[in-house]
């Protein structure tokens, strides 16, 4: 019997003002203080009173310790702290599940913090810090999109992909952000803008990036049980999974298709839900090829098919499959992860506005990296 | 000539090896004194059995590109000027993949599965690289 299946719920979702924080910069700005902004959102959202808060996870927060006291929380149950790493939002959420449906703790605040753009981050160059990681600077070799850039050259070469084949992805998200008043990057672009776009790592473009922005997300998480009596309807989780692919480079060699099958499998089977069910897909694109390779390992479409799948609107609000509805990324925010899975909640409850998926019932977060997580939230147990 | 100022390694008692051979002109890599394996970055132990005990077996200097990337973005000031470059992950006969640069040869000319043999570059003293180029047919 699962130990996960719709034990647990999201119950409280926060976030900063994304688009204005964007023209707003400050050197001095700290995480800190963003998340207690998100904190305050996500309590009100839940309706539960910061005491019933016993579990902190701190993701790309520089001190824990500082975060609770900021927050006032004394004496949680349980905390961590990740590091700065996109792949840690998952496991960050994994990590909130199983504390609440081990009972080690009651109610789990996730918060993260971002001040990447304010800090002037590259994600490049010389803040490359890994003992290792010199075999490849020396080369110049740098930046998680360029290793990225190297698996879809791999892919590309395999099943024979056609330059512009990751514009439907980049399009997709981009009008997906108009629909969002709180999106960094509202304007619709065209293929042909797309495609004029410069390289930054070929055969990536600028539209095939995330953002850089400032920001903070919180959501809370507890049990169904408890979950049934608050405020807004809860979004359930119905499985949750994770698996790695951990060597001395970014990129993978089968595109992280072993780790995601292993997390797909028990999902699916954990949730009894699988592709067929889900009314929308909340994927990680730190750049744009992992929507395809997500896509693919997660079995909406086979093996190297996912960049004609993506093609004709399919993955759109109005498609089949509506993926990053809130923009992704690329067009909504970079907020490693957790804007997508606050969409996803948002989109189960039916409160995401303009760009709300009709009779979205059923939302699948997808994060592949080297540490795979996935899970699936219902609004029905 | 004018100082090198790209980003280079600490030699290390672990990896002065490496660079001692490829001042040779030779590309050497730990091989697992125990069960044979073959392993890049160095490491104190073998990732496969975990021997601490290993030779530095010189490889054939053959390999395919798995793929490549041709960098756009300044993301180092010191390779400014060599914009846009190349950067090959390059599968060696022997097993491990390194990343390295594909020379001689123009970046519209390289292919993923292209095999390429190992050419050393000087960049200082003490540190040569190894770079790779398209094997004569």
């Amino acid at each position: 019997m699962s130990l996960i299946k719709d034990r647990t719920a999201i119950v409280g979702v926060g976030t900063t003002r994304f688009g204005e924080m964007y023209r707003d910069l400050d050197p001095e700005r700290t995480p800190y203080g963003l998340v207690a902004e998100a904190f305050k959102e996500a309590l009100e959202d839940s309706g539960l009173a910061k005491e019933q808060i016993d579990g902190l996870i701190c993701h790309r927060i520089p001190s824990y310790q500082r975060m609770a006291d900021v927050l006032g929380i004394r004496h949680p149950r349980i905390v961590y702290s990740f590091e700065g790493q996109g792949r840690m939002s998952g496991v960050s959420t994994l990590t909130a599940v199983m504390a609440v449906a081990t009972g080690q703790a009651n109610v789990v605040a996730c918060v993260y913090g971002n001040v990447g753009r304010s800090a002037g981050a590259k994600y490049g160059g010389e803040t490359e810090t890994a003992s290792t990681r010199i075999y490849d600077t020396m080369y110049g070799m740098t930046s998680p999109g360029a290793y990225v850039a190297m698996m879809y050259r791999r892919y590309q070469h395999v099943y024979g992909v056609p330059d512009g084949a990751l514009a439907p992805v980049a399009i997709s998200n981009r009008k997906n952000a108009a629909r969002n008043p709180n999106a960094v990057m509202r304007t619709p672009i065209t293929y042909d803008q797309y495609m004029a776009s410069r390289y930054i790592v070929e055969p990536l473009r600028l539209f095939d990036y995330c953002l850089i922005n400032d920001g903070a997300v919180v959501m809370i998480i507890t049990s169904a049980e408890r979950a049934r009596d608050l405020k807004k309807p809860p979004a359930y989780v119905a499985g949750m999974a994770s698996c790695t692919d951990l060597t001395n480079f970014y990129t993978s060699r089968d595109i992280f298709e072993t780790a995601s099958r292993d997390v797909a499998e028990r999902l699916y089977r954990d949730a009894g839900l699988g592709p067929t069910d889900v009314d929308c897909a909340q994927i990680y694109d730190n750049f744009t090829p992992t929507v395809l390779f997500s896509l693919e390992n997660f079995g909406y479409c086979p093996r190297g098919e996912a960049w004609q799948w993506v093609k004709d609107g399919r993955i759109e609000r109005e498609g089949e499959l509506p993926v990053n509805t809130a923009g992704g990324h690329t067009s909504e925010s970079y907020m490693q992860g957790w804007a997508l899975q606050v969409e996803a909640v948002r989109q189960v409850r039916g409160e995401a506005q303009a760009r709300q998926v009709p009779n979205c019932h059923v939302a699948h977060y997808i994060c592949v990296s080297p540490i795979v997580t996935s899970y699936i939230l219902h609004d029905q147990p | 000539m004018p100082p090198y100022e790209k980003p280079l390694p600490v030699l290390t008692a672990l990896n002065r090896p490496y660079f001692e051979a490829t001042k040779r002109g030779e590309l050497r890599l730990q091989t697992c004194s125990q069960c044979g394996h073959v392993r890049f970055p160095e490491s104190t132990h073998c990732p496969r059995c975990l021997s601490p005990e290993a030779v530095w077996t010189i490889m054939s200097g053959r390999g395919r590109v798995w793929s490549f990337i041709v960098m756009h973005q300044k993301y180092f000031r010191s390779f400014a000027s060599d914009l846009p470059y190349n950067c090959a992950l390059v599968q060696l006969e022997e097993g491990p993949l390194m990343m390295s640069t594909i020379v001689d040869t123009p970046a519209a000319s390289i292919h993923c599965d292209m095999p390429v043999t190992v050419v050393f570059e000087q960049a200082t003293e003490d540190i040569t690289l190894p770079k790779f180029r398209p094997a004569s047919t």
